[in-house]
């Protein structure tokens, strides 16, 4: 039998294989032959489902707060006492006071009450924050808004960079030189910091242009800066795509035959661009999440009291040493979130390569 | 009996893929002598190129399993220790490949790259390693060959890299030379100088040369031998007179008749073979052309071996059909005429 | 060669010019209302705001605006106090922003700096390690890894770090930046955290896009026929995958370091308490002080466009078919 291999794993072998082999098949789309491989691989899969499972269980939250932990995501409990384990334990405790048996003001940290883990009934699950809210609540609602930035970014960022894509990569020329110089002006700043100086920018009166009128609180302010930001991340490449589709014969031998400008980008050239988009969009969402728990923890997204994971860490930072959870948490869920994107979409980027890995024989 | 450079003997090779077992070459002899030229013709699926590569172990992975002997220099190459194999290639066997645009690296010069290959082998230091690369530019035709050394691929026209391909093949005295479609890439008028370039080379270096074409009319100026594959096993295998003169197999009827032809009216269509090749994963039973040969019978459904039914004894063929069947009926495959029931 | 470096610095002119437009537009025009009583301060008397209007010209054009602006900007540059209005001050603090970023400079190049060699190291190792051992659990083990990197907002990844290793154990100092030159031994250490939190994000990203090339450029023909010549794995895996895979790296850091350098690294300074440009900028957001932010921002550009043009004239030294010949 033949040597091992050496440890540099050419695929050539298999793929010269492959390519004999293509021309036998009875034609299979590449859509089916993606999902094949995909339903093999189970992380992506898992991945998907965590994900899911985030997305319901905050779009629910209101459904959790009054029913399972009766409260509300801003309301404030301090001063209340609960039942913990059968025991009473104070929200909010110690911390500052006046005593009157020693007739003396007494410093001391507060003490928090520490997640409950459903040892109160559905109560603080999570513990309270320094206000004597409910962390679980609070945390359900701030994923709520920091999803429906992240989502909604990703979905506004990745169509409008589908579409300039596509007019620049079809009609070339000085429409390519005018979306180009527009990507580049963008992409001539760091990210994040003018996605910072925008939102700064916008929160002073909100933006009432154009006959649009935006209120400084919005969640619209962070969702269109984080879309507008990320535009060129997606464009370019896409761009780049097109460029090269644009060239085949199969959109010169359309044109030929007298399809329109529009036929030619959404019949031919859209699907072919169609799975680097899918993928695009998965991560871009993990990285929307993230560039808006930043934007939120400097107080330039989602502004207080209302809830997103970043700001809620924000908060949590100046009690770490005495309720630590408060700032790990939110963390926590945010990697939960990020790291299912990213393993789906890694997984969907394998699953639509038409370099398929090759199995071990069995 | 000549320079017995190389014996290859039932060799098999499969390849473990997602959609199950690819048999790429299923059983393949033949042998190769100093100074002569072998000629693989096939279409792709055929299992020429993966004939080719193996011999130098280039589809060695975790996926691929080999049966047979591959037999150079007293050695099996099939069973060689990679390091060893390294040793062999390039300076023993060499290669040359389809696309000489892609098989270059674009961020080295064509000279970095010939003294690359020189320096794997033997230690003759960067300026004598230099010059002979220079030699090599000038032997195969490259004019200007000093200035030309230190230019990168892409300053290259495509004939004019095949060349730079072949000089760094040769740069170590090979025995044998593999050409992979070496002309596929290439305009037609290029093609015959690179052709007729192996054939002179292969004489000044006395070397053997197995080249590999699914284009029959690249075999016929400069083969001595040919092996025509099909689904990866040899389906004829004669001598150049014998393949054009003689053909033994539907299947080489079927691409002699696909050859236009200037010295014949016009077809009213080009001929080609019904039907697609194979699937290499579900071989069809018995014969494996039998689903497109316009000849077929009963006894088709039982493999034919490689055997010499005719009377020059190197001759040898893979179809039940009786020699006399033979030359009566393939007479009009081979005119490019339409198929004529049996 | 030397006409396509005329025209590419050119170009960096005219994109540093298109930068500095977009910023006067999204300062002065997308807030709305009156510029000069936000550059007033907290108790603005109408002659202030008066004087204002007039140094900036805040009554006239908008381009005769903009020149205004650009020449403020630019006096912030000169040594030497200022009259009150003569440059870009502060909302809050009435104080000379750009004499403000020079000061964050050390602090940031400090970071980024370090955080830039060790991430460009070791994520060219990870890319590595993970592309050879394509397909065994040590790649699918570096890519779990690299994924809960990529996954880790940067300022939490900060807080935890901090939390653990400076604050319940002390093994590192609790944030704060100690200048070189004052304590090379101090300023290592106090940078050895934020250096990791920085570069674990880039190293698991780098490490990605390392071994996803790699393994494109493994199936490249020029790698068969450096095989077919005999070379060893080590020399083909050198000579021929790793130096055409590195190529698209080099851009890609390029941009990442100039991004961090021009103030990227704003989350990281905030966390650790490195009072660099990053960090001013972040102090200005809660009062919305737009002047600081600003020039941190066309400070940021800056250093973008340059590393841009670095980057395409390094792009043509490494890739001959992309030189103009």
């Amino acid at each position: 039998m033949a040597e091992p291999a050496t440890d540099l794993t050419l695929d050539s072998a298999s793929l010269l294989a492959a390519e004999e082999h293509e021309i036998a098949i009875v034609g299979r789309s590449p859509w089916y032959l993606a999902w094949r491989r995909l339903r093999r691989n189970w992380v992506a899969l898992v991945s998907l489902g965590v994900f899911v499972a985030i997305v319901v269980a905050c779009a629910l939250a209101p459904v959790y707060a009054k029913h399972l932990a009766h409260t509300g995501p801003n309301t404030v409990h301090a001063g209340e006492t609960v039942i913990v384990s059968g025991k009473p334990k104070q929200v909010v405790g110690g911390g500052s006071h006046y005593d009157p048996k020693t007739n003396t003001f007494i410093v001391a940290a507060p003490v928090y009450l520490g997640p409950t883990w459903w040892h109160a009934h559905g109560r603080f699950v999570l513990g309270t924050d320094n206000l004597g809210r409910d962390v679980a609540v609070r945390l359900l609602y701030g994923g709520r808004n920091s999803l429906k930035v992240g989502i909604g970014s990703a979905l506004i960022c990745t169509l409008v960079a589908v579409l300039l894509a596509l007019l620049a990569g079809y009609n070339g020329g000085w429409v390519d030189w005018l979306v180009s110089r527009f990507f580049d002006l963008i992409w001539a700043f760091p990210v994040f910091l003018l996605a910072i100086a925008l939102s700064t920018a916008l929160a002073i009166n909100g933006f009432h242009h154009f006959g649009i009128s935006i209120e400084p609180g919005s969640l619209w302010i962070p969702t269109l800066v984080i879309s507008y930001v990320l535009i060129p991340y997606i464009g370019r490449p896409l761009r780049g795509q097109i460029l090269s589709l644009r060239e085949k014969e199969f959109v010169e031998s359309a044109i030929g035959a007298g399809a329109g400008p529009l036929r030619v980008m959404f019949s031919d050239l859209l699907p072919n661009i169609a799975s680097t988009v899918l993928v695009f969009f998965t991560l871009i969402i993990a990285t929307n999440i993230l560039t808006e728990a930043g934007l939120s923890f400097l107080g330039a997204g989602v502004r207080l009291p209302d809830p997103s994971w970043g700001n809620m860490i924000a908060s949590g930072q100046d009690q770490i040493q005495t309720a630590p959870w408060l700032a790990l948490i939110p963390g926590i869920a945010i990697v939960l979130t990020v790291l299912s994107l990213n393993l789906f979409g890694d997984g969907l980027r394998d699953a639509l390569d038409p370099r398929a890995k090759v199995r071990i024989e069995r | 009996m000549a320079d017995r450079l190389l014996e290859v003997k039932d060799l098999k090779v499969r390849f473990a893929t997602e959609d199950g077992v690819v048999h790429a070459v299923d059983g393949v002899d033949f042998e190769l002598d100093r100074g002569k030229v072998l000629g693989i013709v096939g279409e792709s699926g055929s299992g020429k190129s993966v004939t080719a590569m193996t011999l130098l172990g280039l589809t060695r992975d975790k996926n691929t399993r080999f049966e047979g002997e591959v037999e150079y220099k007293g050695e099996n190459l099939i069973n060689l220790p990679e390091s060893r194999l390294r040793d062999v290639r390039g300076a023993q066997i060499a290669m040359i490949f389809q696309d000489p645009m892609t098989s270059l690296n674009p961020v080295y010069t064509v000279g970095d790259q010939i003294i690359e290959a020189i320096n794997t082998h033997e230690s003759i230091g960067k300026s004598a390693a230099k010059s002979r690369a220079v030699e090599l530019l000038r032997e195969v035709g490259i004019p200007n060959a000093r200035a030309r050394v230190d230019d990168y691929p892409h300053q290259f026209s495509g004939g004019m890299r095949q060349r730079a391909m072949i000089a760094m093949a040769l740069s170590c005295n090979p025995d044998i030379l593999i050409a992979d479609e070496p002309t596929t890439a290439l305009d037609v008028t290029i093609q015959a100088q690179i052709l007729e370039l192996l054939d002179r080379l292969r004489a000044d270096f006395d070397s053997a040369v197995i080249l590999i074409t699914h284009d029959l009319g690249v075999v016929a100026e400069v083969a001595d031998e040919i092996l025509v594959m099909y689904a990866g096993r040899i389906v004829e295998r004669g001598s150049k007179r014998d393949i054009f003169y003689d053909p033994q197999h539907p299947y080489t009827w079927g691409l002699l008749g696909s050859i236009p032809r200037l010295d014949r009216p016009k077809p009213k269509k080009l001929h080609s073979i019904e039907g697609t090749p194979p699937s290499l994963i579900n071989l069809p039973q018995g014969c494996k052309f039998r689903p497109r040969c316009p000849h077929a019978f009963e006894k088709c459904f039982e493999e034919p071996e490689l055997r010499n039914r005719v009377e020059d004894s190197g001759h040898l063929d893979r179809c039940w059909l009786s020699v006399e069947d033979k030359r009566r009926v393939r007479t009009s495959t081979i005119a490019g005429e339409e198929r004529v029931v049996a | 060669m030397l006409a396509f470096v005329i025209r590419r610095l050119i170009g960096m002119v005219a994109v540093l010019f298109a930068v500095s437009l977009l910023v006067f537009i999204v300062f002065i025009e997308i807030p709305g209302g009156d510029p000069a009583e936000r550059m007033a301060g907290k108790n603005p008397t109408p002659d202030n705001i008066q004087n204002i209007r007039e140094k900036w010209g805040f009554d006239k054009p908008f381009y005769v605006q903009y020149v205004r602006m650009m020449e403020k900007a630019g006096n912030g540059l000169l040594p030497g106090p200022h009259s009150e209005y003569d440059i870009l001050r502060s909302f809050d603090t009435r104080q000379n922003v750009v004499a403000e970023i020079k000061k964050g400079i050390p602090a940031t190049f400090s970071l980024c700096i370090g955080a830039g060699i060790i991430w460009l190291v070791f994520g060219i190792l990870v890319g590595v390690i993970s592309a050879v051992k394509a397909g065994r659990w040590s790649d699918r083990a570096i890519t779990v890894l690299a994924l809960i990197g990529i996954s880790m907002p940067v300022f939490w990844l900060g807080i935890v770090l901090r939390y653990f290793f400076a604050e319940t154990r002390t093994w590192f100092p609790d944030g704060g930046y100690v200048p070189l030159s004052q304590d090379p031994a101090q300023w290592m250490y106090h940078l050895i955290l934020p250096w990791f939190c920085l570069a674990i994000l880039f190293i698991g990203f780098y490490g990605r896009v390392l071994r996803s090339n790699m393994l494109d450029t493994m199936n490249e023909d020029y790698v068969r026929t450096a095989r077919a010549k005999g070379l060893q794995p080590g020399r083909v895996l050198g000579r021929h995958v790793l130096r055409n895979s590195l190529i698209p790296i080099v851009s890609l850091f390029g941009l990442d370091f100039a991004a961090v350098l021009g103030g990227g690294a704003i989350l990281t300074e905030t966390v650790f308490d490195l009072k660099g440009v990053g960090w001013y900028a972040a102090q200005s957001v809660g009062g919305l002080d737009l002047p600081p932010i600003m020039g941190v921002t066309l400070y940021g550009a800056f250093f973008i466009v340059v590393f841009s043009a670095a980057v395409d004239f390094a792009y043509a030294y490494l890739d001959p078919r992309i030189r103009p010949t």
